[in-house]
Order: structure tokens, then sequence, then C-alpha cells
């Protein structure tokens, strides 16, 4: 018996936790307290083991597998299957014991394959295959499946079971998504566990009893979860599949790639998988730092966007009203004497480059240096005035995901991140959940994590400076949450641990309808807290690459300022830097809506429907002289270019890709390139070339050469290891800045389907298309892995050179912060959801219908004053402009507040923002005109 | 109706009128166990527990002195009492609830004060409808006596009981299963280590689960002492217990007799208890401590119905249901009915209990409708084995909890003792008994 010592003093007592999982099924068992190593003996083979470890870990770090089915090492074991029995000698005799549930212990005698084992794991294979309909020639998972292969392996050679087998209606549609077959369940309940455990969506769960055990969803109530793709994923049989992937190939005609997934900035690890050059599946890669093998339905399926009938294929030329197929040399052409002539009128001040957060890093590099260098501008913005200032964001202290997730605090400032960074939202909640995380919400209105918070703060849209100040001061006062939040900070200073940020800030735009300036203040308090480092939440693609990368005014490649780099740059690219700094989205979109911008360039940015206001974008695009597109779409924007150049989407090229925290991995190639479409730096390439400038690139390797030269953020980054299996995981720029362990073999038990190159022994496919050979060692490093921090100085063949220019810093600050004018009315607040009016999800068949009745979410005391009922149709008026939709009453909403999601059709919010007011008031009317509301309940 | 002169502990009251109601109970006394234990120390009444070596009345006898004494001292402390009696031929604790509720409370409250304990659950099987209606009658009569609740009897000790029906699963009578369906979750045994919930159970938190009947006895206990109670019984085999006979007898009831001084032989044919085979017939086997026990036949009939006594024969005295069956009973039918049983009531949680079960009633229903093959026999043996490895007694098992490895041992029984009546199915293409109980009516059961 283990005594617990009576606590003491004046710490709250907290119950023993070790089975309150929220698991439905199964339990877990006590966490695991000694530490050390035991020796253990499995098979004859005596191996080293920590203390504590479950001994089906042990077995599979000694390399003797040990079979399973329910067990999956990112989900609590739970003994379920009883397929991974094996024989444990001790003082009472051999007896069986679960692998994933028991741990080892010194001495032990561990036997895999004995009689008894065998007659166990023999016993255990023929009892779930007693109801299992052997479909196996109609069933997606035939050809890799765990239980195909591990009947194989471990099973009777042949059945004993003559009688009739269990029937269900089958497939049952459990999502719009997912489809379950309960014939084919084994019960293992992984689905069931990752629903509750990890995903926080506890909507699938086992019926009945006996062998009529089923996995169902409850009444009426669909498996509606934004990660209803893993359980598919994970399910070890053919139960559960995807209705995107039902019947469209046969596991050994699949090819596979490892990649990075773009859909949003987290940057989780994926495999492609292509049939007859089509791309047919994605599964998630257990990647240590970063997803742990989960997936976004979104990140899932969105691939079907670039498949679609919408994509651009061909170059097009705008001839009056019509954009008309084209040749890539007239589209260049046209591209360039646009360019040029707007160029020959105003100079590079007259031109501007809009976007980049669906480039490469390659292309981002490329178009950084196009930009200053052919057309001569510093008017380049990755960020559509929905993001953060470069300088805040790649200038304040930063954080991992792993260190976010393993800090004493996390502090959020930003959006809704379950709906915008899903996987960074399950780390955060697992932190929460399983290590005790204390969270402190800093937003205007409640997010998908609120019910994991120790402490939701709810500001004014626009006074988010305010609550951070408070929560900095010394002393108290500010109110009993801001008290607590002060208490939570004071005890994560006790708790860090040495050499690891004690509080991570998630920093991104907590809403689109109040500017960036009173979160960037907030962030610059925040910056005051003792130990705190910032992840940044910028939700779009490569947006973190195209800023490490120059794609923002007065930022140069490598996170170098244009003043401190101007020397450095101008020396290795032989040429002069534009004078002036340039202008941000916003900036640019004013001046051409004043016709200072004679040219503008569209790198995959989309204004009109991502500016946060909407008259401006409109304003500013109509009012540039010439607008060249590269896009992969035709989109709101992109169909008004007067040039639209089509560029290869991601999975159709290689490059690398960055993530929030700075991790540069590997894009792999898996399917050519839609119809006459090129990769950007190529485009970028080109079209310098036309105006004039060679960037001396002639392959995507070269590229990177030069970035790794003359970037002082990549210096030493093995471009060829990237495309590795043992750099799957990538590395956090610049180098040294966390350490780079291995990465975790791919394990097809865990995730069928998923090829595992280091198991079968071959050459992972995407180093088919890897640099190799041709990038020269980074200078000091040995070859492989053994990393160094950079800032020594450069190559060899720049010895006479200057330092490289130090990164970015926070520019100085006076600290004051002009709140919004009060105005009365309702403040507005929107986010992004995850399935919205956006170019990728409208483009996925099995997505676009996922997206949400757009409704105006009030608190109801405002639809009472209103008289307006629930669901009831209003006009939402701003000072820019007006809509209608739905008003659903939520008492969670704070009072004076009033929540649309952006981007959903039919109620787009940018149409209400000003870009430049510091938050957006919005008045509601019936929708008759009659009843305007006004302010009563706010402030 | 003790066939020896010992007292009957718990069922005294049974046969009084209205034995359910407090005016019945304060009548004989009641409720004075509760005041002698509140007079001493907690450790005093623990005291009293282990002097009688009360064995838990659940099935498994183990010893309730020595759970109370395994209990993780830390707040809260849970007390539940299990009432979840399902099993068939099983109705001990139904009698004990719905007849003399109040005993049950004043028990569950003694041993409340030993342990400490913050709270009180009476799981109570959700199909004891009157039952249920009566403790909860019972309860709400205790706290307005001032019996439950705070300051109990004008002390110092506080504590509260709730009545908690189950939803109708068997598997809730295990421990932790019951605990899961307490905490509100789906009815899964827990996979041991840690093996007692006197460790980790309701919430987490340290808690003691008891049988009815055994707090049942703590009552009379507290009036009588510890060494009194252990003059009764034998060994290891203390006090008396009740013992619920069904199957062919003429007499099947409850009867509450000293342990280990009484044979099978007596409680079946006693004029007083069993009072022999129906129809005077002959016995052919009897199950003797629940249905989950292996059989035992007429050779082992001078037997005392004792723990040790009965597990050296091979099985067991579990919750002290005896079942006697005569020469028209079919042994297929009754082991398909046993495993059809404990399969309906698998949780569905592992695998060889889930699929092992539902393939065993598959086999047996075979059998029994002259579908069988010879080979069949040692298929039923086999998938017993991989249910509950080399299918000894006890058992060994593959599985979570001992759902599982319950159903082996009728089959098993039935194969040893009657291997030519399962080859008389399989050569005569029929049952070869009288179809008085054909198994379409059973299986309509």
């Amino acid at each position: 018996m283990s005594e617990q010592s009576p606590t003491t003093g004046a710490e709250p007592r907290l119950a023993p936790r070790p089975y309150l999982t929220e698991s439905a099924v199964g339990t877990a068992p006590p966490a695991a307290q000694a530490d050390g190593a035991v020796t253990v003996t499995i098979d004859g083979r005596q191996i080293q083991a920590k203390a504590g470890q479950l001994i089906i870990e042990a077995a599979d770090e000694a390399g003797i597998y040990i079979p399973r089915f329910c067990y999956h090492r990112r989900m609590k074991p739970v003994g379920m299957c009883r397929m991974c029995l094996v024989e444990v000698s001790g003082p009472r005799g051999a007896t069986l014991m679960p692998a994933c549930y028991n741990p080892v212990a010194e001495g032990m005698e561990i036997r895999t394959d004995s009689p008894m084992a065998k007659k166990a794991q023999e016993g255990v294979l023929e009892f779930l295959l007693v109801n299992h309909p052997l479909d196996c020639p109609v069933c997606d998972k035939g050809g890799e499946c765990p239980l195909q292969d591990q009947t194989l392996a471990y099973g009777p050679g042949e059945s004993r079971f003559v009688e009739e087998k269990r029937h269900w209606d089958k497939p049952i549609a459990i999502s719009p998504l997912v489809y379950l077959d309960r014939e084919r369940c084994i019960q293992c309940g992984r689905c069931v566990r990752f629903a509750a455990e990890v995903a926080g969506d506890p909507l699938i769960d086992f019926a009945e009893r006996g062998d009529m055990t089923e996995v169902a969803t409850f009444p009426e109530e669909p498996y509606s979860s934004y990660f209803s793709g893993n359980v598919v994923q994970i399910c070890p049989v053919g139960a559960l599949t995807a209705k995107p992937y039902r019947f469209k190939a046969r596991p050994w005609d699949l090819e596979q790639v490892e990649s990075t997934c773009t859909t949003c900035a987290v940057g989780c690890r994926v495999a492609l998988q292509s049939s007859q050059g089509e791309l047919i599946r994605m599964i998630g890669v257990d990647s240590d730092p970063v997803n742990w093998g989960w997936l976004c339905d979104k990140g899932r399926w969105g691939y079907e966007g670039w498949k679609g009938a919408g994509r651009v294929t061909v170059p097009l030329v705008r001839e009056g009203d019509q954009l008309v197929e084209s040749s890539w040399g007239e589209a260049l052409a046209a591209a360039a004497n646009g360019l040029r002539s707007a160029m020959e009128k105003r100079g590079g001040a007259g031109v501007a480059v809009v976007g980049g957060a669906r480039l490469a890093n390659e292309d981002a590099y490329a178009w950084a240096k196009a930009a200053r260098l052919a057309l001569g501008t510093d008017n380049v913005d990755a960020q559509l005035g929905d993001g953060l200032p470069a300088e805040v964001l790649l200038g304040l202290p930063r954080a991992t995901i792993d260190q976010a997730a393993a800090a004493p605090l996390v502090i959020t400032l930003g959006p809704d991140i379950k709906d915008e960074l899903p996987v960074l939202y399950l780390r955060l909640r697992g932190a929460v959940h399983e290590q005790g995380t204390q969270l402190v919400e800093i937003t205007p209105a409640p997010t998908g994590l609120t019910r994991y918070a120790s402490e939701t703060l709810l500001y004014r849209p626009g006074e988010a400076a305010s609550v951070a100040r408070a929560l900095v001061a010394a002393g108290s006062g500010g109110g009993d949450g801001i008290d607590r939040a002060r208490a939570h900070i004071a005890r994560a200073g006790q708790k860090a641990a040495p050499g690891a940020p004690s509080i991570v800030v998630i920093l991104g735009r907590p809403s689109l309808a109040e500017g960036e300036g009173g979160v960037v203040a907030a962030a610059r308090e925040l910056a005051g807290l003792p130990g705190v480092a910032f992840l940044s939440a910028l939700r779009r693609g490569n947006v973190h690459g195209a800023l490490d990368l120059g794609l923002a005014p007065g930022v140069l490649p490598g996170r170098v300022s244009l003043e401190e780099g101007r020397a450095w740059f101008e020396r290795h690219w032989g040429a002069g830097l534009p004078a002036e700094r340039g202008l941000t989205t916003a900036g640019i979109l004013e001046a051409a809506s004043r016709g200072d911008i004679g040219a503008l360039v569209l790198l995959g940015a989309d204004p009109l429907a991502d500016f946060p206001d909407a008259d401006l974008a409109l304003r500013g695009v109509l009012g540039a002289g010439f607008v060249v597109a590269v896009d992969t779409h035709l989109t709101e924007s992109s169909r008004r270019a007067d040039v639209l150049l089509p560029a290869a989407a991601w999975s159709e090229r290689r490059g690398t890709f960055t993530n929030i925290e700075g991790r540069v991995t590997w894009l792999g190639q898996m399917v050519t390139a839609a119809g006459m479409s090129w990769p950007d730096w190529m485009i970028a390439s080109e079209l310098s070339a036309r105006l004039g400038v060679d960037l001396g690139f002639a392959r995507i390797e070269e590229v990177w050469e030069e970035i790794a030269r003359v970037s002082p953020l990549h210096r030493g980054l093995p471009y060829d290891l990237l495309a590795g299996v043992s750099h799957r995981d990538g590395i956090v720029a610049p180098v040294g800045a966390e350490p780079v362990r291995p990465a975790r073999a791919l394990d097809p038990m865990a995730d069928p389907g998923i090829q595992s190159a280091e198991l079968h022994k071959v050459v992972s496919t995407s180093l088919l298309f890897s640099a190799t050979s041709t990038v020269p060692e980074p200078d000091g490093q040995a070859p492989g892995n053994a990393l160094a921090p950079a800032g020594g100085p450069p190559g060899g063949e720049q010895e006479e050179a200057p330092a490289p220019p130090a990164f970015l810093r926070v520019p100085a600050w006076d600290g004051v912060v002009a709140p919004p004018v009060d105005t009365p009315g309702l403040r507005l607040v929107s986010r992004r959801t995850l399935w919205d009016g956006g170019t990728l999800v409208q483009n996925s068949p099995s997505l676009a219908g996922l997206a949400p009745e757009p409704a105006l979410r009030v608190h109801p005391s405002a639809l009472a004053a209103l008289g307006a009922a629930d669901g009831e149709a209003v006009r939402v008026v701003s000072e820019r402009g007006s809509l209608s939709v739905a008003a659903v009453g939520d008492p969670e909403i704070p009072r004076g507040t009033a929540v649309l999601a952006w981007n959903l059709a039919g109620a787009r919010a940018a149409g209400l923002v000003d870009a430049a007011a510091a938050a957006t008031a919005v008045r509601v009317e019936l929708a008759d005109g009659s009843g305007g509301q006004g302010g009563g309940d706010g402030g | 109706m003790t066939i020896t002169d010992a007292p009957r502990i718990v069922s005294s009251r049974l046969r009084r009128p209205r034995s359910w109601t407090l005016e019945s109970y304060l009548a004989g006394g009641g409720y004075d166990g509760l005041r002698a234990a509140l007079a001493m120390t907690p450790q005093q009444v623990h005291d009293h527990v282990n002097t009688a070596n009360i064995l838990g009345r659940g099935g498994a006898g183990f010893e309730a002195g020595r759970k109370w004494g395994m209990l993780r001292k830390a707040l809260p402390v849970y007390l539940t009492i299990n009432g979840d009696e399902s099993e068939p031929a099983t109705f001990k604790d139904h009698a004990l609830i719905e007849g003399d509720p109040h005993q049950l409370i004043e028990g569950a409250l003694i041993c409340a004060y030993a342990i400490a304990a913050d709270q009180v659950f009476l799981y109570v099987r959700g199909e004891f409808a009157l039952a249920i209606e009566r403790l909860q009658a019972a309860l709400n009569e205790a706290y307005a006596y001032g019996a439950v609740g705070a300051n109990i009897f004008g002390g110092d000790f506080s504590v509260d009981v709730v009545v908690h029906p189950g939803a109708g699963a068997y598997i809730c009578g295990e421990e932790t299963a019951l605990l899961e369906s307490l905490e509100g979750k789906r009815g899964y045994p827990r996979i041991k280590p840690p093996y007692f919930p006197a460790a980790i159970g309701l919430y987490g938190a340290p808690t003691i689960v008891n049988n009815v009947e055994t707090v049942s006895n703590l009552p009379w206990l507290m009036l009588h002492g510890g060494d009194e109670y252990a003059a009764l019984g034998e060994g290891r085999s203390k006090g008396t217990k009740m013992l619920a006979l069904a199957g062919h007898v003429k007499r099947p009831g409850n009867y509450e007799l000293e342990w280990a001084k009484v044979s099978f032989r007596e409680l079946i044919y006693d004029p007083r208890l069993g009072g022999g085979i129906r129809d005077d017939n002959e016995l052919k086997a009897f199950i003797p401590g629940g249905v989950s026990s292996p059989w035992l036949g007429p050779e082992h009939l001078d037997v005392l119905l004792a723990n040790d006594a009965i597990a050296a024969v091979g099985s067991m005295a579990g919750s002290g249901s005896v079942v006697a069956m005569d020469h028209t009973a079919c042994p297929v039918r009754a082991a398909w009915r046993i495993v059809r049983f404990f399969h309906r009531e698998s949780c569905g949680q592992c695998t060889p209990c889930r699929e092992g079960g539902g393939w065993l009633e598959k086999i047996l229903e075979r059998i029994e409708t002259g579908q069988g093959r010879e080979a069949d026999l040692d298929l039923l043996m086999d998938v017993c084995d991989n249910i509950s490895p080399g299918v000894t007694w006890p058992p060994a098992q593959t599985t979570i909890c001992v759902l599982g490895p319950s159903m082996p041992p009728s089959v098993a029984a039935g194969i040893r003792m009657f291997r030519d009546e399962y080859l008389a199915h399989v050569r005569e293409g029929r049952c070869p008994f009288p179809p008085d109980r054909l198994p379409r009516r059973l299986s309509r059961v």
C-alpha cells in the first residue's frame, strides 16, 4: 500500500487524479512515479528501460514488437484488446499481463514468444475474427490493415468459427465526412478515446453489451468534430472510413511523399499519398515537436481544393473586360510592361507587392529579392492587415510549441485557436488537461479554449492593452479575474524549468474588427512579464516564412531590418536597395486608392476577401493602375487582375516551410503541377529577367543555397537533411534555437496506411526530390545533424565580409495607448472559423458544405432591448456599411459586444470594418428598419 | 430456521410485519448497534470486525476488516454498499434490502463511522423497485430519526447517505465497474493494478465497497462483540451466512445458517431447509456458490458449507447461492443458460469475454439444438482456455475482470461430469432430456 502523507499547510489539497480520464472507455494506469533505470529481460535479451515505462514501450525501444490494437502511444493505455498479453514471470509464477498497461519492474522476465504468450495471442486474434466480416477484398484497409498483418504474423492459421456472424446496417455516416462499418469494428476504442481524450469532443461512445457492443453516436447528434479524420487515421481495421477516400485506391497503388500541411501556420507534418498521379489521401505524421500525428479536418481534406475546377492552369491576360488564355511568354511580357511603365512614372514607390503567405520559403526569398532589385520597392507585405507588425512578431522572444505545452502558464492574446490553428489547440488542451498547465485568456469573446482556461479575461474590443497593463502591474486591483491571473503569473515563476520560459504568450489578432494597435500595445505590456516568450498565432500558411525571408516592409531576409541589413544585402546582392522603408498592405491600398500605386502584384493574396476593410480593399485594387496576380485560383481579387500568372500549388512543387515557431520543414512534391503553372520562385525569376535583373536562380536548390549564404537566420540549416527521414520534424531557425532530436520513426500500427521508410529499410521517396549533394556543407559544420548555433562569420569565400546584421528588435515605445473613441452601440468582434467561405474550403467538395450559417451572436439582453426574437434577421450597421444577418442570443457573449464570424458567405464582416479605427462600433436594427438599438447596455 | 442453535444475525426480522419500517425496526432494538458503535472509538469498532473475521459476502470472501485496514487515509473517504445483486439464483441481498432496509442503513453507518467515511452510497440494482422504494423510505425515516446526517444522535459524527439505483447492468456489481457507474460513466470494470478501491476508488478517492449482507452483520456485531460472533463458525468462516437455495428442491429460499457447521446434504435434504429434491428425484449435480462456480456432484454432498471446505473440492462458497439440479436437468442447456447470461452482461470492454462469450453461447446453442459435432467439445474447452487459461479453479484470466472467467466453469464442469450426455446431444442430433423446457422457451427468457 502506498501511503500518501497527509497534506499540510494552506495549499488547497487536490484529490489524486489517476482515474479522472475524460475518456469514456477504459481506465488509464496511474502515472508512473519513478525515475531511473531498471533492467528487464524480454525474450531472453537483457534491456535497460526507464522505471515506470510500460512494457510495450520498453520493448518497442529495444526493437521487440508486441502485437497491439488498442494501444496508441499518443493516448492513455486502457488494456482493452488484450492483444499485447505477454508472459511475465514473477514471484507467483508466470502470468499473462497486458504489456500496454503494466510498467516494467527491476528484474522482470518477459516473454512475448512463449507457448503461453503465443496461445494468448492466437486466442485473442481468433476472438477478434469471430465477428469480423473478412471482407478484405472490398475493404479500404485491405493491404494496410493491422488486423490483417497481425493475423498473418500472430494469428491461428484457420478459423474454427462456423456460426453466423454478427450483422449490422453498414456503413452508417456518423458525420458528413466519416463512415462507420460496425461489422468490421474490433471495439479497440481508439476512436472513442481520441474523441474524448485528445479532441475533447466526446460525441462517439460504445453502446450495447457483449458481442453486440457497437461504436455509436448520440441520437440526433452527428460526430461533428474539427478532428474527425483522426479517428479514421488511427482505426486499426476498416471500420472507420473517410468519405473522400472510400474506394478511391488500393494501398499498394499508393505512392507517398512526406511534407508539411500549409493550410494554417502550425505546420503539421503529413504524408501525402497519390494514386495515378492524383493526390488522394493525407495521413498525419507523428512529429514530436508539432502535431503528434494529428491533423484537423481542413488540413486533411483541403487538398481537394488544389485539384478542383477552380484552379488557374494557364496564364491569363486581360483583353477589355475579359481574361483570356495566353502563353507564359506573352503573359510575362505583359506583366513586365505594366510594371515597367509604373516604375517609370513613380519609381519603386509606385509599385507594391502584397501577399506571400501561400509561397514556400524559397519563393518568398525570390520575391523579396525581386521586389527590392527588379521592382525597386520596399512596398512588400505578406500580411493583409490581419496580422501583426513584423518587427513586433519577429523581435519578441520566441517560444516553441513544446515550450508552450510545458510552460506553467500560457496566456493567449489572439484568435480562437481551435478555429484558426486547430492542432495547436489540441496541444494546448492536452497540456492543460494532462499537465496542469494554467491557461489565461485575454480575449474580447469566449473561444474554443475558454472551457479549459483558468481565467478568461474579457476585454472591450480595442482595449486589450489596459487588461495587459493591469496584469503586469504590481499590487492588486483591476478585478477578481485580474488578481487571480496575477497569482498564476506569480506561481508560474516558481514552477518554471530552468532555461525554459515560465510564461508563453500565444500572440495573434483576437479580432479583425479591432485595429492592431491595441493588440501590439498589449503584447508589449506582456513582454514585461518575467520569463515570458511568445508563440505566434498568425494563421495564414507560410506567413512566418514570408516574414523571415523579407516579405514585409522594412524587413530583409533573415529577420533583418532594412537599415541594419542594407550594407550586407547590397554587398551580397550586388545592387542598391530601396532608400525608403515601404508601406504595409493598408498603406499600399490607401496609396493605391489615391492613385499613387501604378502597379500592384498580388502574390496569392485576395485583399477583397481577406483585408479587414472591404471598402478600402476595393478602392485600392480598383485604384491600382495595373494588377498582376500570381495565384492558384480565380478569386475576387485575382479575377480583377490585368495579368494572372498560374502558380504551382503545395504538393506540386518542393521547397521549405516555416511554421509559427520558426521551424523550417520540408515540403514534398507528390504530383506534377497543374496545367502550365510554375513554382513562384520561377515566376519571380522570369519576371525579374524581363525587367533586366538576373536573380541568379535556375533551380530551387540555388535559391536555398543563396538563402543559406546570405540570410543570417538560415545559416547552417542542412537543407538536404530536411528532406530525409531523420530531420522530418524540421529545425527551428536559427540553428541552435532548439535542440534537434532525430525524428520518430513512422509507425503503421499507430497510423495504419502510413508507409514507413524506416520500417521497410528503403530510402524515403521524398529524398528522390531533394537536393542531395548540390548544397555545400554549412561552414564549420560536420556532416549529419551535429548542428551548432549560428552567429559565426559566414563562409570562407566571404572572409573579408563584415559580420552579418543583427536580428530585428522590437522598436522603442513610449507606452502610450490611445483607447478607442467610445461610441454608443455594440463593439464588433470578428474572427475566422475553420469552415468558412474561403477559397480552399469552397473549392473542396467534401468541405464546402460544412461552413455554418452566419449569425450575429450577442448577449440575450441586447436582443431583448431590440425586441428581436432569437434567430431573427437583423441589420448590422457600422460607419462603413451594413449587412443583414440572423441574430442569436448567447449568454456567453459579454454585454456590449457583438460577434460575427469572418468570411462566411452572406455576411462578410469586412464590409463593416474601418482598418484605421481602433474598434468597430455597430448598431443593430430590426430588419424592417425599426427599433435601432443604441448602446444602452454597453460599457 | 437454523439447523444449529446459532442466532440469526441478519435475517431475524425478515418475517416480522412491516419489517421495513422504522417503527418495527426500533421495536426490535434497532439502531442500538449504531449507538453502541458510536460509544466506541472507530478503532474499537474495527477491532471487533477483525475479531469477528467477517468475510465479504459478495462472493470473493475477502476479510472485511482487512479491507478496511487497507484504506488510504486521506480526505474524502467514500463508503459504497454494493446492492447490485443480479446473478441468476442469487437473491439474499434482495431479501435483506427489501425486508430489513434499516439494518442495512445501520450497518452502513457503523462501517462509515469505523472508516471515517465522508459519504455513503447505497448502490442498488435498478430492477429492485420495491427494495429501492423501501430503502429510500427507510433512509428518510432514519434522517428524521437523527440516525443519519449531521451530528448523528447528537454526537460529533456526521455522514450523509444516498440511494443510487443502478441502470440494469450486472457488471456494475463488479466493484470497480460500480464505481465507474457511480461516477456517471459506462460501467466498465477498471483494469488492475491498482487492485483495491481502498487505495484509489470513487473519483480517485479511497473507497470501501462492501456487500449488503456484510454490513448487515454489523449491528448485531456491535451489540454482541467480535468474540461472540467469532464463536460461531469454524476456521476462516465465522458467523452465519445467508444461503440462497434454488433449483430443483422442494423448499427453495433464503436460509441463514451457521457457517461451517452444515453440509450441502443437510441444506438440500433437511426437511427444515431444502426438504429434498422435487418429486423425490435424484440429485444430479449442484452449483455450490453462484452460477460462476464449478459444479459439484452428489459425491460432494457431505462437504461443509464453509469457504475452505468448498475450495478444497475445487469450487467456491461465493455469494452463497446454491442451485440443485435433478436428473432431468440438461447440462448443455444449463451451461448455455449460464453462458448466455454472462455473455449478455459482458461489458464488451475486452476481447476474450466479449467475443469468446458470444462464441461459447453459439456453440452450446448448436449442441443443444442438435447441430453439434464431437469436435465441439474440444473447441468449447479451448475457447474456455482462451478466456481462462488452464480452466482451473481459482481461474486464471486473459480478461480485465472475472466476468469472462465466470463462463468456463459451467461448461468445463458439464463436459467433465457429463461428457456422455454432451456426446448424446451430438449423436442423437437432439437434446435427450424430457422437453419440459424446450430451448425455444428458454431463448425467450
